[in-house]
């Protein structure tokens, strides 16, 4: 009886403590049943209590060191591979592991040498030469060279093999021909090791944000070796060597990641805690009350500040808001009548009172957009677009053909079944029955469900965002360039097209972004196929006399080498 | 139950979990929707095409199915079609412990509240003492767990700071999820308790006792619990399979690694091999613990051994 008892049982360690353990050492192994034989073996009830106090005997716990650092950090990562990651919680960790030939200032998240020292660009803006580090090492200690660079980077390209986020590939030549199997030679693309730390890249056009997207996550460094061997579960069996500050010391789904420093990584020296962990939060309170109660430092995902808390906590000198590179705004369908009239788009645009919106709804410090991108961007000034204005609005939908909302077809209101965006939902449908005298019926639909709706085409107006992968406007006017999956409107404009196109064909200057504007204000003055409605804001939660390194920037980029906790933990 | 008939219900048990992964492989399939719907397109369709191939979704359904079950054999659940770098099987040996640890605490925590308050309630009848135990039971069994839980970590996490607000660290953590899930089932037990114990006390057994004299301390805890005890014993095993598979809520509130959480999730991410590969060791855990408590049954009861 008493061999069996939870504190005593080896198996039942198991399942409260991983630390240190290998993860192929997981694999295959039965189920641990740690505690069901019990209550089958009991002899009197009279055992039950005790057996109960035995099983939370501290003792039996104990999960390894405790970490610097303990970071709420949002949902579970889906993947830590670069090739196969998407979102931002995983972009955080995954930046950690492994680096690119440049990667994110803490201060103001653009771009500083990375695995590269320095790098040099030709005259006419495509030609780049990157020099590696001679001093860049794996965490085992071999040294980082050109053909690990190529290695990773014709992995994401690769026709069969290929990434799903292999885009920023295609700015460079015969990339994207290579992945399509129209180029069969590697020889052909322009991406070049002149030797072992010297390396050539030749772009299509002009990218004046590359060198920034070498810090993205899918243009990591990853180690060949490690994923050749253990394919698919490269990041879960051993320990992938990591080019990055951090290596990873343990994956427990719906548990936690743990973060060890790299003592091989070249600016070893300058990486402020050594170990830190992750924990994927999904509800709001907990993740609030984690860090009330002192067992996290830092809350940094947006999603995971609860909305009905908003307004209490921004008074808080722990509470941070700061602009961010992403738009809430609406899709229309442009393949189903009336929504293929621009005009009847435009109507439905002006009768929004996009600061309600934000003042009475988000609460979070979000900005009304008139605009699809972000403002902030060095170089580049938006069109205002349409503010509000129901008397144009009414007289656009007349014109269309539908004086006082008379005639109009029934239509839905399509969006993901979460409290937040039914608020706005239920906002918006109130503005245009009062306005245009138009009731839009809401359709929620659960996320995946939804997403598939979307990108079917089978709605009328759908709620949607995005989020800038770099501090370009293309990142977000390239949605809309007629054949990008990511449209998800049917909207397709030659003149638009052409615009996008000539720019790219420009280097970094004024005639560039002039042509970038002349495209956004077809898109959000003229042809609307979307309704920008606001700017979202970045929301944090961390104690500035506790926590150092996390620096408000317009990418929400915080790398995880940067931030530490002065003093013990409360 | 002779071991000819306990090999007879495991034989009977595969024709029932085979229909179960079939009509659960068919019906997530089709569910609208896909694994590989993002908020962010793949860079082309043949980049989609591509990686529905590799997890063989471009096949005919009963195909994948053969496919499916050629693996199980192997007793491999499959790839997780949404943390791709985990198996179904790295899942469940990750997740299970947990929930089922959290399961088998809950369930002792609600025998070991459930039968004293029964007891106390049965034999305070019409006393103070009863009502107060009544209340009591009353209140366990009206309190969800969606309430109960962040009852309990503003009280005592946040607000008395004696125990974490969540997480699943050190025994510690266990406490708060340990008593929000076994509450409600400790106010099961002791109405079950209660009304075994005023049958047993109403019996012959008992009066019998009484009359020779034996005090009013031993008739109650050594000649009437164990009879009061036979409908929390049927109870038990029914309610060890609830425990043991894990609580979306309870483990949602205090952000525990266990398995009800990706039940849940699974199905909206559309996670197919997940959704099956879990049901499927849902029933298998039913379906034993059923076995186990008719087995029980033989082994206490001789009407039911030689009926």
């Amino acid at each position: 009886m008493r061999n069996r008892a939870p504190a005593s049982n080896p198996r039942g360690r198991a399942a409260w403590s991983g630390e240190g353990r290998d993860f192929a050492a997981n694999r295959g192994r039965p189920l641990s049943l740690c505690g069901l034989e019990e209550p089958r073996r009991l002899g009197g009830i009279w055992v039950l209590p005790l057996l109960f106090l035995l099983g939370l005997t501290p003792g039996c716990g104990g999960r390894g060191p405790a970490p610097d650092l303990v970071i709420i950090n949002g949902k579970e990562p889906e993947s830590l591979d670069p090739a196969v990651m998407s979102g931002e919680a995983e972009g955080r960790i995954v930046q950690a592991l492994f680096e690119g030939l440049t990667r994110y200032n803490p201060t103001n998240g653009m771009a500083e040498p990375g695995l590269a020292e320095s790098w040099t660009l030709s005259e006419n803006g495509r030609r780049y030469r990157f020099r590696l580090r001679s001093e860049a090492r794996w965490s085992n200690g071999e040294p980082i060279r050109t053909k690990d660079v190529l290695y990773s980077w014709f992995r994401m390209i690769d026709p069969v093999e290929g990434s799903q986020y292999s885009s920023p590939f295609y700015l460079i030549r015969n990339a994207e021909a290579y992945q399509t199997g129209t180029v069969k030679s590697r020889a052909e693309v322009g991406m070049k090791a002149s030797d072992e730390l010297n390396l050539e890249v030749e772009l299509e056009n002009p990218a004046p944000y590359f060198v920034e997207l070498c810090a993205y996550a899918p243009m990591a460094v990853v180690p060949q070796q490690s994923i050749e061997r253990h394919r698919s579960a490269w990041l879960t069996q051993g320990q992938p060597p990591a080019s990055g500050a951090y290596t990873l010391v343990e994956w427990r789904l719906n548990d936690r990641v743990r973060l060890r420093k790299n003592p091989h990584y070249w600016d070893a020296a300058g990486v402020k805690s050594t170990l830190i962990d992750l924990l994927p939060v999904t509800h709001p309170t907990t993740a609030l009350n984690l860090y009330l109660s002192g067992q996290a430092d830092v809350i940094w995902d947006k999603d995971l500040i609860p909305s009905d808390l908003v307004e209490t906590l921004r008074k808080r000198p722990d509470f941070h808001s700061f602009d961010y590179l992403a738009t809430y705004f609406l899709r229309f369908n442009t393949t189903r009548k009336p929504f293929h009239d621009p005009r009847v788009r435009r109507a439905l645009a002006l009768a929004i009172d996009k600061r309600r919106i934000v003042e009475q709804i988000t609460r979070g410090g979000e900005r009304p957009a008139g605009h699809l991108v972000p403002p902030g961007l060095p170089g580049y000034v938006s069109p205002p677009g349409l503010s509000v204005d129901p008397d144009r609005a009414r007289a656009l939908l007349a014109e269309a053909g539908f004086p006082g909302g008379a005639g109009f077809p029934k239509f839905h209101y399509h969006f993901d079944s979460r409290k937040s965006q039914e608020n706005i939902a239920v906002q918006i449908q109130a503005m245009w029955e009062k306005e245009l005298g138009l009731r839009a019926e809401l359709r929620p639909q659960e996320w995946q469900v939804y997403l598939n709706t979307q990108s079917q085409l089978d709605y009328d107006i759908s709620r949607s965002s995005w989020i800038g992968d770099y501090n370009d406007p293309t990142t977000f006017l390239d949605l809309f360039a007629g054949g990008n999956l990511n449209n998800r409107t049917g909207w397709k404009h030659e003149k638009y097209d052409t615009l996008l196109k000539r720019a790219g064909a420009e280097p970094a200057g004024p005639a560039r972004a002039e042509l970038l504007r002349q495209a956004e204000t077809l898109l959000v003055e003229q042809e609307m196929p979307v309704v920008p409605l606001y700017f979202y804001a970045g929301m944090q939660i961390h104690d500035p006399r506790r926590i150092e390194g996390i620096h408000p920037n317009l990418r929400a980029e915080h790398p995880l080498r940067a931030v530490a906790r002065r003093g013990a933990r409360r | 139950m002779s071991f000819q008939q306990v090999w007879k219900r495991l034989a009977a048990m595969i024709p029932v979990l085979l229909g179960i992964s079939f009509v659960v492989f068919g019906m997530i399939r089709a569910a609208p929707g896909g694994p590989f719907d993002t908020a962010r397109a793949a860079v082309s369709e043949e980049a989609r095409d591509a990686l529905r191939a590799r997890y063989h979704l471009d096949e005919p359904v009963w195909k994948q199915y053969g496919r499916f079950l050629a693996q199980l054999v192997k007793g491999d659940l499959g790839p997780s079609l949404k943390y791709r770098h985990h198996t179904v099987n790295d899942v469940l040996s990750q997740a299970l412990p947990v929930s089922m640890m959290l399961g088998v605490m809950a369930f002792l925590f609600a025998l070991a509240l459930g039968i004293p308050l029964g007891v106390a309630a049965a034999v305070g009848r019409g006393r103070a003492s009863g009502w107060l135990a009544e209340s009591a039971i009353l209140l366990c069994i009206s309190i969800p767990a969606l309430l109960l839980g962040p009852l309990l970590v503003l009280v005592f996490a946040v607000g008395l700071g004696w125990f974490p607000v969540g997480l699943w660290n050190s025994p510690w953590h266990a406490v708060l999820p340990v008593a929000t899930l076994g509450i409600f089932f400790a106010g099961r037990v002791a109405r079950l308790m209660r009304e075994g114990m005023m049958d047993a006390f109403g019996s012959s057994f008992v009066t019998a006792a009484r009359a020779r004299g034996v005090g009013e301390g031993s008739l109650i805890w050594r000649h009437a619990l164990p009879i009061g005890a036979t409908p929390v014993v049927s109870y038990a095993g029914p309610l060890l399979a609830d425990l043991l598979t894990g609580s979306f809520v309870v483990e949602n509130v205090f952000q525990i690694p266990g398995i009800g959480v990706f039940m849940v999730n699974s199905a909206l991410n559309r996670d197919y091999t997940m959704v099956v590969g879990l049901v499927l060791v849902y029933a298998v855990l039913l379906l034993m613990l059923n076995l186990v408590v008719d087995v029980a049954y033989t082994v206490l009861d001789p009407k039911v051994r030689h009926g």
